[in-house]
């Protein structure tokens, strides 16, 4: 447990550092390639700065605000106020903040930086769907990965890896567009604009496993069998979230407010589709049977 | 004169050491206190819920007066309880005048459609699944600060400032652990 929660913390350490040098390399070569000399260096300090610590304190505010999360109150929502706030107490953290996304499919996850500044968050669809014993299993798994703080290193890894992926992808698009414009000008430095093109090839080359096995530090299987365990010790009745995780898996209903960045945050894959053997490759949970047989043994 | 600083940094982190158990034991000990109080925060919500209750169900069920006598009585009983026994087994009274109260309810359709009274419902059962999960904690809390008593090498550091082993919450008597049987 206490392993767990000391690995987490190494492993966010691990991806913001990484990120912050990441940034900073790709700020600086960007003013390089533009021509801005040494203010690139400081732009670049900048804007590393700046993209950390918004990854960092604000991780959890873009991660709901792409879900399309509202904060809810406990006159709204007093069903699930209860059951958070007895499971906050259950297992000795403050009281997460509760967010509730309008949608059938039911479905919820949790994020943050630590405990004390932690939220849940739950569809519609699910508050409808499942009786107290199941909201409570499901809220149980979703208080144990706040605990354990898998909801730092899940959400920087979303955010983190997002705004890479977005980064790299301005970047090549203008350095594109920034050669061919130079080549339509001056002929004679067609040359250099390819070998540009060539280096950031390379480049993502290097980087792109890396930022694969990023993802991956912060996806692993056994942290969702782990807080379904952690749950029914929380809970002290398994049954409840087996029955919750059926109900989950068996509505065919994909959430629209998913999207691949943020589906290994879900305490079911919201995305649905399992067919391709790519996405079989990149599925961040394992098989729900499995987590229920698991469930049903205790 | 290295034999003695051998001995002098001996001694310092063994210093070191015994504060640092000290420390995490009185840190659990608060733990301890904290979690009970929890448990009184809850029971007090519960106390406060309960009039608003009966007088919710009492506009539609004027009626059914022995029913609001046995909720206040348990939970007047409850409140007044001296030791924790007692109000466990008052607690007890409590809950199954609670249960037929929200079986006289059953039968006043326009009760059961009241938005106070369902309110009031959800807030009950939420507080009721509050109070369990906050002696749940406690239980684990003293589960902790027990174990750190007993096993080795901390016990020498709880033995030597006399610590204490706390007791775990648990209703004593057989019948309190038995559910409540309404009758009608």
């Amino acid at each position: 447990m206490y392993e767990q929660i000391a690995r987490n913390k190494r492993r966010s350490a691990l991806i913001f550092a990484f990120f912050l040098l990441l940034i900073f390399f790709l700020a600086a070569a960007f003013g390089e390639l533009t021509g801005m000399g040494t203010g690139g260096l400081v732009f670049a300090a900048l804007i590393a700065g700046g993209l950390s610590f918004l990854s960092y304190w604000k991780s959890d505010a873009i991660v709901l605000a792409i879900s399309r999360a509202k904060p809810v109150t406990k006159e709204e929502y007093p069903f699930l106020d209860n059951v958070v706030e007895g499971l906050a107490i259950a297992a000795g953290v403050p009281k997460p903040r509760c967010y509730v996304i309008d949608d059938t499919a039911p479905n919820a996850f949790a994020t943050g930086r630590d405990p004390a500044h932690s939220v849940i968050c739950v569809t519609t669809g699910l508050l409808q769907k499942m009786n107290r014993v199941e909201l409570e299993g499901v809220v149980a798994h979703e208080m144990s990965h706040i605990k354990n703080f898998d909801v730092r290193l899940q959400t920087l890894a979303v955010v983190m890896v997002g705004i890479i992926a977005l980064l790299s992808d301005w970047i090549m698009r203008s350095l594109w567009w920034g050669g061919r414009g130079r080549r339509s000008s001056r002929s004679g430095k067609s040359g250099n604009a390819g070998s540009i093109l060539l280096v950031v090839g390379i480049f993502f080359a290097i980087f792109g496993p890396i930022i694969a096995h990023l993802l991956r530090l912060a996806v692993s299987r056994r942290r969702e069998f782990l807080a379904d365990a952690s749950a029914a010790m929380l809970t002290r009745y398994p049954p409840g979230l087996a029955s919750a995780l059926r109900k989950i898996a068996e509505d065919k209903e994909p959430l629209e407010a998913a999207n691949k960045a943020t589906a290994h945050l879900y305490i079911v894959n919201p995305l649905k589709d399992l067919k391709g053997a790519v996405n079989r490759l990149f599925s961040t949970h394992p098989p729900v049977e499995e987590r229920i047989a698991a469930l049903e043994k205790m | 004169m290295s034999a003695l600083l051998f001995l002098l940094a001996a001694v310092a982190v063994l210093a070191v050491w015994a504060v640092a158990i000290y420390n995490g034991l009185i840190g659990l000990r608060n733990r301890c206190e904290n979690a009970w109080s929890q448990v009184d925060v809850q029971l007090k919500r519960r106390y406060d819920l309960i009039p608003n209750l009966v007088e919710t169900v009492k506009g539609y069920a004027k009626h059914e007066r022995e029913v609001f006598e046995k909720v206040t009585q348990a939970r007047t009983a409850a409140i007044n309880a001296a030791n924790v026994k007692d109000q466990g087994l008052a607690e007890n009274q409590l809950a199954g005048a609670l249960k037929s109260l929200f079986a006289v309810a059953e039968a006043y359709p326009d009760l059961k459609a009241n938005q106070n009274f369902l309110m009031l419902q959800e807030e009950l059962a939420g507080t009721e699944g509050k109070i369990a999960y906050a002696r749940q904690f406690y239980n684990d809390t003293v589960m902790k600060f027990n174990q750190k008593q007993q096993i080795f090498p901390s016990n020498i550091i709880a033995g030597m400032f006399r610590f204490q082993l706390r007791e775990y919450f648990e209703l004593e008597e057989p019948a309190a652990k038995e559910p409540v049987k309404v009758q009608f």
